[in-house]
């Protein structure tokens, strides 16, 4: 039984993986046979990327002037973002989630809050802040904290009743009754939250880059590019902004495994 | 608490916000045209709603939003049923899929803009695009929570494969696509809002908003568009989530929704 699934799951690593081989043959091969300036070949992408980010000396870790110029400010504003608004985000929901009272007060502003499309209130931090750092990060920050703010209560406030009376019976303290029982009860959700959080921030640190006037990072790459009709570097920051994607995902879903536990009920 | 306590607490979070805007935007903090007061703001939101030139913009772009969102639903629908049902095309293509769906779909914006222009079938490619992987992913996921002893039930009755899908399956699966259907829903607006402001031309609520960010003293043009973005958000999610209650009303509350 085990060694026929463990068959399948092998047989299935071996499909997916010539699937994608053979796909990016096919498109090697067509936009070899078809030349087209807007699709350039994948081989020429991968080597552009190299060249234009990774062909650095091992001191810099290979990373080009380019690289360390563009993709490391990218990296910082977005990690200083998500860490605000995850930071923010739990703090507040925690306090809502255990206030019924609270919670209902602040309902209706938070469903606003979070219908609103962020990309929309972008050019009102850059009449307040100004171009730059500051405005990037705080155009993350609220687009991000409020997944995390809404599930964070919605967790906290579904603790199991029973527990908390146990709890009440045991005399614990507020502390430890938030770092025992209110916070772990609340983590499925809260990751649930963060996950949507972190690609909201990967979208808005790249759309709050893309405005014009912005002077560095991944996507000011992009628009420098496509001003410049470079379709090269386009694409390869296209491929470099789904790996990193790819990476902050399956990151956060390692810590996600790491610290719920694998198969513990939610 | 009662309902009506809620709605009025609610109520009175809602002035209590709107007060603060407004002591914050008199207070003098910020320069007054860089934060003009919440009365100011939504007076000109109302303003906004006899102008015809901006409702046509706000039709732009809500045309866009449907007509993206539609045709994600007609291509992740199918999709996601073969995939769903067929585990061989499944396995086939997930590495594909894996590739492709952590791609920030804003970045394709400047691609996508050099292939087909700035208008509206830029936008309505990008959000096609973005709000396809929901919908499919929810479409896949809801089959393989499809209850085996009903499918197994109509199969013993000589029902082939493709009724089952129809009479079981598909059914089964419809509440998760429709909650596919309302993150996707999001996810569009987003986009296009987000497609309208970088290309700055054009007519739509984005371009309203972008036009305004350039002008002097545009802030309060800027917070009246983000005022209609947000209720027109709104809007969109209760219709979804009435809609899913009315025809669904067997699933549990709608869980960690984005």
């Amino acid at each position: 039984m085990s060694r026929s699934k463990a068959a399948t799951a092998t047989r299935g690593a071996i499909l997916r993986w010539t699937v994608l081989a053979a796909t990016v043959t096919a498109w090697q091969l067509a936009t070899r046979t078809h030349a087209s300036v807007y699709f350039p070949p994948p081989s020429e992408i991968a080597r552009h990327t190299h060249n234009l980010w990774f062909s650095g000396p091992p001191a810099h870790a290979f990373l080009t002037p380019a690289a360390t110029e563009n993709i490391l400010p990218s990296l910082a504003r977005m990690t200083a973002g998500f860490a605000l608004a995850a930071a923010i985000g739990i703090a507040l929901g925690t306090a809502l989630g255990r206030s019924r009272r609270a919670h209902a007060l602040c309902n209706p502003v938070l469903q606003f809050a979070r219908a609103v499309p962020p990309p929309a209130l972008v050019p009102v931090f850059v009449v307040v802040l100004d171009f730059g750092t500051r405005m990037q990060v705080a155009s993350i920050v609220f687009s991000a904290v409020w997944p995390v703010l809404i599930n964070t209560a919605e967790g906290v406030r579904n603790t199991d009743p029973l527990r908390l009376e146990v709890a009440a019976v045991l005399r614990l303290t507020r502390t430890r009754r938030l770092l025992l029982l209110l916070l772990p009860s609340a983590l499925p959700r809260i990751f649930a939250g963060l996950r949507l959080s972190l690609s909201l921030s990967l979208v808005l640190m790249v759309f709050s880059e893309l405005l014009p006037g912005t002077a560095n990072g991944i996507g000011f790459t992009l628009t420098d590019a496509q001003s410049r009709s470079d379709l090269l570097t386009v694409w390869a920051a296209l491929v470099l902004l789904g790996a990193l994607g790819y990476v902050l995902n399956t990151g956060l879903l390692a810590v996600e495994k790491r610290l719920l536990g694998r198969g513990r009920p939610a | 608490m009662r309902r009506r306590q809620e709605l009025l607490l609610g109520a009175l979070g809602v002035l209590l916000a709107l007060g603060l805007c407004e002591a914050v935007g008199r207070a003098g903090l910020v320069r007054r045209s860089y934060l003009p007061p919440a009365s100011e703001v939504l007076s000109r939101a109302v303003e906004l709603a006899g102008d015809r030139l901006f409702l046509e913009g706000v039709g732009a772009t809500v045309r866009a939003w449907a007509l993206g969102l539609g045709l994600a639903c007609a291509i992740a629908v199918p999709l996601g049923l073969l995939l769903g049902s067929v585990p061989l095309v499944d396995d086939a293509v997930r590495a594909i899929v894996e590739f492709l769906r952590p791609l920030p779909s804003v970045a394709l914006i400047p691609l996508v803009s050099l292939l087909l222009g700035s208008g509206t079938e830029t936008k309505v490619a990008l959000i096609t695009y973005a709000s396809v992987w929901p919908i499919l992913f929810n479409t896949v996921y809801g089959l393989g929570e499809t209850d085996p002893l009903a499918k197994d039930t109509l199969r013993a009755f000589g029902f082939g494969r493709l009724s089952v899908l129809l009479r079981v399956e598909l059914p089964a699966t419809a509440p998760f696509i429709a909650a596919g259907l309302r993150i996707s829903a999001a996810i569009a607006l987003i986009l296009a809002v987000a497609t309208e402001i970088l290309a700055g031309f054009g007519e739509g609520l984005g371009i309203f908003i972008a036009q305004a960010g350039m002008a002097t003293d545009g802030t309060r043009d800027v917070l009246a568009g983000v005022v209609w973005a947000g209720g027109l958000g709104l809007l969109i999610n209760t219709v979804l989530v009435w809609g899913e209650r009315r025809l669904f009303p067997w699933t549990p509350e709608h869980r960690s929704q984005g």
